[in-house]
C-alpha cells in the first residue's frame, strides 16, 4: 500500500523571526528555509513503515512556491520514493483548508492508503490541515500521534493528549498526524541526496487539480508580541524570596 | 448572532478550558449556547447551565459519543450547526483535534489559538512560535475558532440558569474505536490552570533529580510541575508536563524555571506568565532576558536553598 507524506517549507527553527516594520507580515527574505520538524517525523516513520515491508511507496507532496523542490529533495533521501510539487504564486497565501484540497485532489489521483502529515507548521501555528483533509475524505484520523501499528486494514494509534496518552484503532486508509515523539528522523547522507536527485519530481499547478485557493482569512497586521519590561538579577536566595512577597506579592 | 461553544469535560464535570473559551465566545457579541456531547453527561450539562452568561446547554448524549472521538464529535457537531454565527472550541488536545474537522465540513476556513476577540470576525493570534502576532478577519459566514485559554479569563461557574435541551445524537462512524489509554495519575494542580509552576530542564540531569530537587519546592508553593522539551524528551518528565509551542502554553501568577536554556520554543509557552523567576548557572542563558528575577546560580544549590527560606 502506498502512503502520501505532505511536507512544508518553513523558516528554520533555529531562527528568531523579524515582523516587518509596515506591519505586512514578518521578514523571511534572506533568512534559512527548512522542512517543518514535524513534517521530518512524518517522512521518517513512512519510511520506516516501508523498510518494515508495510508500505510499498512513499510519495512526498508539498504545496507552495519552486523552491519547495529542496524540501521535496530532502524527503526523498530521507526516503520517500517520489515527490509532486503543486505550485502555487510567491504572492500566494496559502492556507490549510486549500491545502487540504490540493492534498484531497492528490489522494483521488493517487490512491493512498495512509496520509502521514506533521501535527503543525512551526509557521503559522495552525494545527489544521491534517484534520481537514481526514473531513474532506471522510476518512479517520488520528493527530498527535507518537506511535503507529498497522496490522491487517486497521492502523493502531497511540495519541498524546492532555493528561497523558489514548490508543485508538482506526480502518484504513487514515489520516495519521505526527507528535514529536513518534520517532528521531535520521540525518540525511550524501549518497542519499545524490541518489534524491534522480527520483522523480512532478510539478503541478492547483488549476490543474481543479482548486480554488484563495485565502478565506484575511491577514491584517502583523506586528511585535508586547515586549516585557526588564527584570532584575537578584544576588541570592533570600533576596529572590523577599522580592517574592514584598515586590511582587505572588507567594 | 449566537456562537456555539463545544465543551471539553469528562461527563462527569466540565474541564477548566471550557470556561475561558464561553468567556472569548460571549465576546464575539451575541447569545452563547454551550453543546455538551458524551455519554451520560448530565453532570456536565448541569454544570454548564449553571455557568454565567449561557444562553442555552444542548446535550447529545449517546455510547459512541463517550469517548470523545473525532469523527463522531465533528459529526454531532455539524448536525447542529447551522444557525450558528461562531463555532469556538478551546485549543487544547480535544477542540485542536475536532475543530478542523468541522471546519473543513462546513467548507470554512478556521482560526486557531485565538489570543484576542476585535470584533465578531477579527481576531488576534500568535505566530510563529509567538513571536509575532497576527490580526486577522475571516471571510466565512461561520467562524470556527479554537481560544487560546490563556488569553481570556474563566468565566464564573455560578449565576446562570440556562435551560437544557436534548438534541439527537449522531450515529456512530464506525471508522475509529477506542482502544485505552493511560492518565497520567497528578495530585497536583493541572499545569494549564495552576497559579504557580515549577518547571525543570534538562541540566537536572535525570529522572529521579527531577523529582527529587523540583517536587519539594512544588509541595511548598502547591506548584504544577512544568518541564522543557529537552527534560521531555531526556526522559526526566513526561510529555503531558512540557510547556512551549508544541506542548502546554501556560500564564501562571508565578513561573520559576531551573535549569532551563529558554529556547524560542519554550518561550512561546510561558512567556505570558505575570512573574518569570529563572534560576541558571550561564549567565547568557536566553531565559534571563525574559525573567523578572534572574538567579544566576547552580539550581542543585539554589532550589533547595529556596525551599528552606520560604520556611
Amino acid at each position: 500500500m502506498k502512503a502520501l507524506v505532505p511536507v512544508k517549507r518553513v523558516v528554520d527553527y533555529n531562527v528568531k523571526v523579524r515582523v516587518k516594520s509596515d506591519g505586512t507580515g514578518v521578514d523571511i527574505a534572506n533568512v534559512k528555509m527548512s522542512m517543518n520538524p514535524f513534517d521530518e517525523i512524518a517522512v521518517e516513520e513512512a519510511t520506516r513503515l516501508k523498510e518494515k515491508g508495510v508500505l510499498t511507496e512513499v510519495i512526498a507532496v508539498s504545496c507552495g512556491v519552486t523552491q519547495c523542490q529542496e524540501t521535496l529533495r530532502t524527503a526523498m533521501a530521507i526516503g520517500a520514493d517520489r515527490a509532486v510539487l503543486v505550485e502555487t504564486a510567491a504572492d500566494l497565501e496559502l492556507q490549510p483548508l486549500a491545502v487540504a484540497k490540493l492534498l484531497k485532489a492528490l489522494v483521488d489521483k493517487e490512491q493512498p492508503q495512509l496520509v502521514i502529515l506533521g501535527k503543525q507548521a512551526i509557521d503559522d501555528d495552525c494545527n489544521q490541515t491534517g484534520q481537514m483533509l481526514a473531513a474532506l475524505l471522510g476518512w479517520p484520523q488520528a493527530t498527535f500521534a507518537s506511535k503507529v501499528e498497522v496490522a491487517g486494514d486497521k492502523v493502531r494509534v497511540t495519541r498524546e493528549i492532555d493528561g497523558g496518552l489514548e490508543t485508538l484503532e482506526l480502518t484504513l486508509p487514515a489520516v495519521i498526524t505526527t507528535d514529536l515523539r513518534l520517532n528521531e528522523p535520521r540525518y540525511v547522507t550524501l549518497p542519499n541526496i545524490m541518489k534524491a536527485k534522480k527520483k522523480t519530481l512532478e510539478v503541478v499547478k492547483p488549476a490543474d487539480l481543479g482548486v480554488d485557493v484563495s485565502p478565506r482569512i484575511k491577514t491584517l497586521k502583523v506586528g511585535e508580541p508586547p515586549k516585557r519590561s526588564a527584570g532584575i538579577k537578584v544576588p541570592d536566595v533570600a533576596t529572590l524570596v523577599a522580592k517574592l512577597k514584598t515586590e511582587a506579592k505572588v507567594i | 448572532m449566537t456562537a456555539l461553544v463545544i465543551a471539553e469535560h469528562d461527563h462527569g464535570t466540565l474541564k477548566g478550558a471550557t470556561l475561558n473559551t464561553i468567556t472569548a465566545a460571549a465576546q464575539c457579541g451575541g447569545d452563547v449556547h454551550v453543546l455538551i456531547a458524551g455519554h451520560n453527561a448530565a453532570g456536565a450539562a448541569q454544570a454548564a447551565a449553571a455557568i454565567a452568561g449561557v444562553a442555552k446547554v444542548l446535550h447529545a448524549d449517546a455510547p459512541q459519543l463517550a469517548e470523545q472521538l473525532a469523527e463522531n464529535v465533528a459529526a454531532q457537531v455539524l448536525a447542529i450547526a447551522s444557525g450558528y454565527s461562531h463555532l469556538v472550541f478551546p485549543a487544547t488536545a480535544h477542540g485542536k483535534n475536532v475543530a478542523p474537522r468541522v471546519a473543513a465540513l462546513l467548507d470554512v476556513a478556521q482560526v486557531s489559538d485565538v489570543t484576542k476577540v476585535l470584533a465578531a470576525d477579527s481576531f488576534e493570534r500568535p505566530i510563529y512560535a509567538g513571536n509575532a502576532i497576527a490580526t486577522v478577519q475571516s471571510l466565512d459566514a461561520t467562524k470556527v475558532l479554537t481560544v487560546r485559554t490563556t488569553g481570556f479569563d474563566p468565566a464564573a461557574t455560578s449565576g446562570g440558569s440556562a435551560a437544557v435541551e436534548a438534541v439527537a445524537a449522531v450515529a456512530d462512524s464506525g471508522k475509529s474505536s477506542f482502544v485505552g489509554s493511560e492518565i497520567a495519575k497528578n495530585d497536583r494542580p493541572e499545569l494549564t490552570a495552576a497559579k504557580i509552576i515549577v518547571s525543570g530542564g534538562r541540566a537536572l540531569g535525570s529522572s529521579d533529580k527531577f523529582n527529587e530537587v523540583l517536587t519539594p519546592l512544588a509541595d511548598k508553593l502547591g506548584a504544577a510541575l512544568g518541564a522543557s522539551r529537552a527534560a521531555v524528551d531526556a526522559g526526566y518528565a513526561p510529555n503531558d508536563w512540557q510547556v512551549g509551542q508544541t506542548g502546554k502554553i501556560v500564564a501562571p501568577q508565578l513561573y520559576i524555571a531551573a535549569g532551563i536554556s529558554g529556547a524560542i520554543q519554550h518561550l512561546a509557552g510561558m512567556k505570558d506568565s505575570k512573574v518569570i523567576v529563572a534560576i541558571n548557572k550561564d549567565p547568557e542563558a536566553p531565559i534571563f532576558s525574559v525573567a523578572d528575577y534572574s538567579l544566576e546560580a547552580d539550581l542543585f544549590e539554589a532550589v533547595p536553598a529556596l525551599v528552606k527560606e520560604l520556611g
